[in-house]
């Protein structure tokens, strides 16, 4: 018995507006019913026009999962009536998406197949509440019409560890290229895997979608839930029902939302209100021009250029905003005239990581600053510290005295002396263990 | 040809009495016995027109434009609760 | 002051320049002879009085100030499917009995910038669904020379108006006939644009692929006039065509090129002998002007009643869907029988299994449709045709005919599927005095050679200068 899982993923683009109208996409927050125009709350009359961003953010992704983009694509209307659809159908993507048969090779060595990447609308936000002694359920639009990208793989997983390693990959490559937070506690990654076992090596002719999993400690306990649900299942002889379910998190299992069969009928048809795409080449190799270097090709340049091991060229490139940090601090030491000290790369690397700086709080100066102070300081070689800490303890016994009490606070103190003697500055860290291991 | 009326009441979200179910069923196939002719006409290699116009690639820049205030966009729902619309509870969540 | 409500657009802008009537003068006339008539035609859902004489005080103001508008102080009445800010928009059904729009339609956005007094919203078939007006919601629209009799539809109560001097000019929307019909039916000019040419940001979709606003008018200058204020590319409108705006009202009275006038035999089948004499005395007349005819062999129109049905039915079943009474309007349950039929309908030919027979099929055949056309306008300028197969029917005609619209609009429908102008004009009428149309179809924005030769066949025919309706 083989797990055999697909997953899709839905992720919010940060646009500025949204994707059939103008208002701001910009909904997380903000009060409800605020972001809305006749267009995404559905009056009559209302007509949509599609962003021509969001449209390039989804091909970009795309093409980073080295999918095929036709020449021709359009948007369809998938109908079907829910509270938070204000139209009663979604503008989406049925039978010609923009991204087609992309893959991506996960860190286990296996590729996965991506079936395509499509671009729709996102709808209203229900909150169910009891008002009056009633159970109601309240409806804001405000995100109704943010721009989706919808990326579908092949049923190609096999195991939850891939799953986590693929989301963790689709995670990086979208906030690489600028195009969202991806964040799945805020609703801006969301995920639905596709679970079934295959008994016999085939595709199995059925299959569970998995839904409300907000986050990737879900990921894993969700699919694994499922897995061992369906294996149990069939060891009883019985198949899986093909429906969708629930991760309830207080239960810790999945629990039966709807038997899928019924609502599938989505009677899609092409968007009258919508001319279709035609792209050229030109725009096809202009949009292809945006793609900035992504993680993986960045940590083996790192490792190149600047003779940094695969470990540490990870954790540089881990996001965008630090790696370009870390480059543009290299850049500001080529920089340096004068006869100050000029930090190696491997020393600005392993200074970042080993402080986890954070580019928002220290600015490039300031850290190329720290960086030269810390290296000034290893010129008092350990030795003379000792020695200057022993004299230390030997002239002020009470030290050694209150730290046995467990006084830590003395240690401090010591700092302070043996500061005062050498007059320069130092790594305070590393005076601080030394002192620590000359007490014990 | 008959169409499932029930069922597709259903998918239209149309709530029909059992009295409307049955007259529908014979008017609508009254209707697909009239728009059966189009069989007629051979469509081979015959491409659908999803547009009349011709044009392609209308798109918008992405700007920002003035949204309805929460007033306004509320003004003509029956049933609302601080700033939201509300309906009956649904399951299914 | 009754012969006010009988200017044409043209004669009052003349008048008010020249200072020989007000705005509000003019506007009061209408108002007091939609007073009069309103219970006899049931042509209006809303009538906006302290509005337009909102409206009529400050246009007079902008006309003394020598201000230059292109409708400035001109009573017009509104199609009631054109969302109208602050103004109840009811597309005549009980659905959206209450809904009152926080949102201006582009067409009537425009009106409003050109000066326009908005006289009222008009009634139509709930929905645009039909060729009578008589499934409104709101009661039948009775055609004004004989109100036994319907006014056509769906733009029924805008072309009642305009032929009972209601209004000075008023505002249609055509998706196959909406606005041709009518205007046959009740003798005034009813121009179609092509799909594409004026933006339907705000008016309630019926037909995505085929909803054309337009304008029902007494003559052609007038519609020719409005043309040019609505048209035009629309940001908010996807399927707005970017192609500039032709003056309109310059062209009109350009030189008349002698045309080939094309006739197609299959269109004359089955249409009633009176329609056809007036066929025949409008090809003399044309014959007169210098024109010559052409004999073509269009696709036989009853398929485009298949195509339509199909179309419509199936758009309008996912355009219908929004009405769930959450956010504006009543539920669903009080959606009229024939809008009902229409959705379920709809929904029957877009799904699953059905879908390739039906709705696929059927957009392959709009294709052979507009190939056709576009081979006979090879040969041909224009087309000459009756606008409908028959002058007005009685009230109740429409009654318990599940299909007659389509059947009505059977002239009418192959052009609109294909996105076509066509302009109806009144050219006769029949023994029991009821007008009888005829419409000169053209292809993709020609609006301005239709009116053109529109405009010269007028000159000739004169009619409506002869007869009124009695009211």
């Amino acid at each position: 018995m083989n797990p055999v899982i697909g997953l899709e993923v839905h992720v919010e683009l940060k646009t500025k507006s949204k994707m059939f109208c103008g208002c701001s996409a910009d909904y997380f927050g903000k009060k409800p019913n605020t972001h809305t125009c006749p267009v995404c709350l559905g009056l009559p009359g209302s007509l949509p026009v599609p962003n021509k961003t969001a449209i390039e953010w989804c091909v970009m992704l795309g093409m980073t999962l080295n999918c095929d983009i036709p020449q021709f694509s359009k948007f369809d209307r998938k109908n079907y009536f829910y509270p938070d659809l204000p139209k009663g159908y979604q503008i989406s993507q049925y039978d010609e998406p923009f991204c087609l048969k992309g893959s991506i090779k996960l860190d286990s060595g296996k590729t996965i197949g991506i079936t395509r990447v499509h671009m729709e609308e996102d709808t209203g936000k229900l909150i169910h509440e009891s008002v009056g002694g009633e159970d109601v359920t309240l409806i804001d639009f405000n995100r109704s019409g943010v721009p989706l990208v919808e990326i579908v793989t092949d049923p190609d997983f096999d195991n939850v560890k891939d799953v986590i390693d693929y989301l963790k990959k689709l995670q990086q490559i979208t906030r690489y290229l600028d195009i969202s937070n991806a964040d799945m506690e805020k609703g801006d990654m969301r995920l639905e895997p596709n679970v079934s076992i295959s008994t016999d090596g085939k595709i199995p002719n059925y299959k569970v979608e998995v839904k409300n999993i907000n986050s990737f400690k879900f990921v894993e306990k969700s699919i694994n839930y499922e897995i061992r649900r369906q294996a149990s299942l069939i060891k009883e002889n019985e198949k899986p029902i093909q429906e969708t379910r629930g991760w309830n998190e207080a239960k810790q299992k999945t629990v039966s939302q709807r038997v899928k069969e019924e609502s599938s009928d989505y009677r899609y048809f092409p968007e009258p209100d919508i001319p279709p795409i035609k792209w050229s080449q030109k725009k096809i190799n202009e949009i292809r021009s945006f793609i900035p270097e992504l993680a993986d090709e960045k940590v083996k340049r790192f490792t190149k250029a600047y003779a940094l091991s695969n470990y540490d060229g990870l954790l540089l490139t881990k996001e965008k905003s630090l790696a370009d940090y870390f480059e543009e601090t290299i850049k500001q030491i080529k920089l340096i005239k004068n006869d100050e000290i000029k930090p190696t790369p491997k020393q600005v690397a392993n200074y970042i990581i080993n402080k986890g700086t954070d580019p928002e709080q220290t600015t490039i100066y300031q850290l190329i600053h720290s960086i030269q102070s810390s290296l000034v300081l290893s010129s008092i070689p350990d030795k003379e510290l000792k020695d200057i800490i022993k004299k230390v303890l030997k002239d002020y016994p009470k030290i050694t005295e209150d730290y046995k009490k467990g006084k830590k606070s003395v240690i401090q103190f010591a700092i302070g002396q043996v500061m005062y003697i050498i007059r320069k500055k130092i790594d305070i860290e590393i005076l601080r263990k030394l002192i620590i291991e000359e007490l014990n | 040809m008959k169409i499932n009326v029930k069922h597709t009441a259903k998918l239209a979200n149309l709530p029909l009495s059992t009295r409307e179910v049955k007259k529908f069923e014979g008017q609508l196939s009254e209707t697909l016995r009239y728009i059966e002719g189009l069989n007629e006409i051979n469509t081979d290699n015959v491409k659908p027109t999803d547009h009349v116009t011709g044009q392609e690639n209308v798109l918008r820049e992405d700007a920002t434009t003035p949204s309805l205030s929460q007033k306004e966009a509320l003004s003509n729902s029956k049933s609302k609760h601080n700033g939201m619309f509300k309906v009956k509870a649904i399951l299914n969540e | 002051m009754s012969n006010l409500t009988s200017l044409t657009i043209t004669q009052a802008k003349d008048k008010l320049r020249k200072k020989e009537i007000s705005s509000m003068e003019l506007t009061k006339a209408c108002l007091e002879r939609i007073k009069k008539l309103q219970g006899k035609l049931n042509v209006f859902v809303t009538i906006t009085e302290k509005e337009a004489l909102a409206s009529a005080k400050e246009a007079d103001n902008e006309l003394r100030n020598g201000s230059y508008l292109p409708l400035l102080g001109i009573p017009i009445a509104i199609k009631d499917n054109f969302c109208t800010i602050g103004v109840r928009t009811t597309a005549s059904s009980k659905v959206l009995d209450d809904f009152i729009p926080p949102y201006e339609s582009t067409v009537t956005q425009r009106l409003k910038d050109a000066g326009i007094v908005m006289l009222g919203k008009t009634n139509m078939d709930a929905w645009a669904h039909g060729s009578s007006t008589e499934t409104s919601d709101y009661g039948p629209t009775r055609n004004p020379w004989n109100i036994n009799y319907l006014a056509g539809g769906s733009s029924g109560g805008s072309a009642a108006a305009t032929a009972a001097d209601l209004c000075i000019g008023s505002i249609g929307s055509e998706t196959a006939g909406s606005i041709r019909q009518p205007a046959s039916w009740c003798g005034a000019v009813g121009l179609k644009p092509t799909y594409g040419r004026v933006s339907r940001y705000g008016v309630v979709a019926m037909g995505s692929s085929l909803d054309s606003p337009g304008a029902i008018t007494k003559s052609v200058e007038d519609a020719a006039l409005i043309l040019e204020v609505i048209a035009g590319h629309d940001p908010k409108d996807a399927t707005s065509s970017n192609l500039p705006v032709p003056k309109y009202l310059l062209e009109i009275k350009n030189p008349e090129k002698k045309l080939k006038i094309g006739i197609s035999g299959n269109y004359l089948e089955g249409v009633d002998v009176q329609v056809i004499k007036v066929f025949e005395n409008t090809k003399k007349m044309l014959q007169k002007l210098g024109h010559t005819f052409v004999d073509l062999k269009l696709f036989d129109p009853k398929y485009a009643i298949d195509v339509y049905t199909i179309l419509q039915r199936s758009e309008v079943s996912s355009n219908l869907a929004r009405y769930d009474g959450i956010r504006y309007g009543n539920d669903r349950s009080f959606f009229g029988e024939e809008a009902k039929r229409r959705i379920m309908l709809g929904t029957f030919t877009l799904s699953s299994g059905y879908y390739d027979a039906y709705y696929k099929k059927a957009q392959k055949v709009r294709t052979i449709i507009i190939n056709d056309f576009k081979e006979a306008f090879d040969k041909a300028d224009f087309i000459l045709a009756p606008t409908s197969p028959t002058p007005a029917l009685k009230l109740g005609a429409s009654q318990g005919k599940i299909m007659f619209g389509e059947l009505a609009d059977v002239l009418v429908e192959p052009s609109a599927i294909a996105g076509l102008t066509g302009i109806n004009l009144p050219a006769g009428f029949s023994s029991d005095g009821l007008p009888i149309g005829m419409q000169f179809i053209g292809p993709q924005f020609s609006e301005s050679e239709i009116i053109n030769i529109a405009y010269s066949f007028e000159k000739e025919t004169e009619f409506l200068k002869e007869r009124k309706p009695n009211l």
